[in-house]
């Protein structure tokens, strides 16, 4: 035999299958040709940062039910009850049409003020097989508010009630526990006070939330209105901060914030508070979601 | 004497390599089931991969996490991002073995109690497990069936105190993976 090394060749080749391979080879058999997509998931528990859009839809088939309430001023002092005997509330609902597309209505207590909107996830933050950096939601609303006119003896038009939100939303999640976003937004106002206010009204804001734990998150959100656009009464920059809590089916958000309008509108050019005076309003989301349609993936 | 060598070596190869089969799938199912006094969860995956060896007994499988579709997709998302962290831990995996495989004729048609032993790691932690299953012959695929449950602390899936009347503590996991033959 060890004249032929054919032979011994022959003997490991025709062996080879007793060389058991381990566990972990027969493990490898198993690797994906293509590794997944992975899309970064959720961003943000809920479709608010704190009080503004997040970069977040209900998932298809999905109704999210959401009641904003903000209490009034803290510095109103005890006869005021620091605020608790005031209340603007929203109650909304938004639904997941597709992967991609949220709609959504509200009515709100501030001037009885209905408000519908669309939201449309243009990129999505994706990892693995395919990457993408971050994503990128549109955002448009109206809201039109009905209650009786302020000034009856004029001429009054429909459309001097209405007001237009437009936001571009964008989003990164930076590992598990940071995400941040950018929120560019223009505010439409048909009627304004005087001549000298815009009926555009352009701010920058953005937002973010660092996870304490796989429950609970510390929010922020700011928007800085550019001046010169609203002279009849003073605004102010917009910010907010709170607590997102989520339990299983709800997500609750306690916060503190400058702004008593609930509304795009009513935040980004219609906040009258100060931080600094002690205009700060308590105000809490609950937001709870109801499965419509389940998933296709799903059904046996 | 040279050609006897010969004959002996080439009949034990074939004879070595007629046994040696490896079964696999990649569309295989798991499902798990949790039923809490508030809420029932249930979720299933059917891209499951698996691989057995039936030579040695050998048998893995794959599983990632994402892959599991949930009634509420809500639920799943809670699941990947708060429970599992399947971004930390995109799998998990069983590293195992059939440990009666002799006991199992895979030429003949039929269905053969299987006990399967082995490592199973989730949320990456890894436990070792030994369950009772069968194994089903039919058609040239191999149908390996198990139910069993696990307990979320052996894997320090941790249950905050506002939702421990949402998930059980004990899951109750099904196995249905159909294998065929790996073609080489």
């Amino acid at each position: 035999m060890r004249k032929n090394p054919w032979l011994a060749f022959l003997l490991l080749l025709l062996l080879f299958p007793l060389l058991v391979p381990a566990q972990e080879d027969l493990l490898n058999l198993l690797k994906d040709q293509k590794p997944l997509v992975n899309y970064a998931e959720a961003t943000f528990k809920t479709s608010r940062i704190v009080i503004g859009q997040s970069i977040e839809n209900p998932a298809q088939g999905n109704m999210l039910f959401l009641i904003t309430h903000h209490f009034g001023a803290l510095n109103t002092g005890y006869e005021n009850l620091f605020g608790l005997k005031q209340a603007a509330i929203r109650i909304g609902m938004e639904y997941g049409l597709t992967k991609r597309l949220a709609l959504g209505f509200g009515l709100n207590t501030d001037r009885n003020t209905w408000d519908g909107f669309l939201k449309y996830k243009v990129l999505r933050q994706k990892s693995g097989g395919k990457k993408f950096p971050f994503s990128l939601s549109l955002f448009a609303n109206t809201a039109v508010y009905t209650t009786k006119w302020e000034n009856p003896d004029r001429k009054n038009y429909f459309a001097s009630r209405m007001s237009y939100c437009f936001q571009v939303l964008i989003a990164r999640k930076f590992g598990s526990r940071v995400s941040l976003q950018i929120t560019p937004s223009m505010v439409h106002k048909n009627l304004v006070p005087t001549s000298a206010d815009h009926n555009d009204i352009y701010a920058l804001g953005g937002g973010g939330r660092i996870k304490i734990s796989n429950h609970v998150s510390i929010n922020a959100e700011y928007h800085h209105i550019f001046t010169g656009q609203v002279v009849s009464s003073k605004v102010y920059d917009s910010f907010s901060t709170g607590v997102d809590i989520e339990t299983g089916g709800h997500v609750f958000q306690i916060f503190l914030t400058n702004s008593m309008g609930e509304n795009e509108e009513g935040f980004l050019a219609n906040t009258t508070g100060r931080w600094g005076k002690g205009d700060i309003f308590l105000g809490f989301n609950i937001t709870r979601i109801f499965t419509i349609v389940e998933p296709k993936s799903f059904r046996k | 004497m040279k050609k006897y060598w010969i004959v002996i070596i080439i009949t034990v190869g074939f004879c070595i390599n007629g046994f040696a089969q490896t079964y696999v799938t990649k569309n295989g199912m798991i499902r798990f089931y949790s039923e809490a006094p508030l809420e029932k969860i249930e979720a299933v995956n059917r891209q499951v991969n698996t691989a057995l060896l039936t030579q040695t007994g050998d048998f893995v499988f794959k599983v990632l996490m994402k892959s599991f579709n949930f009634e509420k997709a809500m639920m799943q998302e809670h699941f990947n991002e708060n429970y599992l962290e399947s971004d930390k831990y995109p799998e998990a995996t069983f590293l195992g073995k059939i440990t009666n495989i002799k006991d199992i004729n895979f030429t003949k048609e039929g269905s053969y109690p299987a006990i399967v032993e082995g490592k199973l790691t989730i949320h990456g932690q890894t436990q070792p497990v030994k369950q009772n299953g069968t194994l089903e012959i039919k058609n040239d695929a191999v149908t390996a069936k198990a139910k069993f449950n696990i307990f979320l602390a052996d894997y320090k899936i941790s249950i905050p105190n506002t939702v421990v009347n949402n998930i059980s503590k004990s899951i109750e996991i099904t196995v249905e993976v159909m294998m065929t033959k790996l073609n080489k």
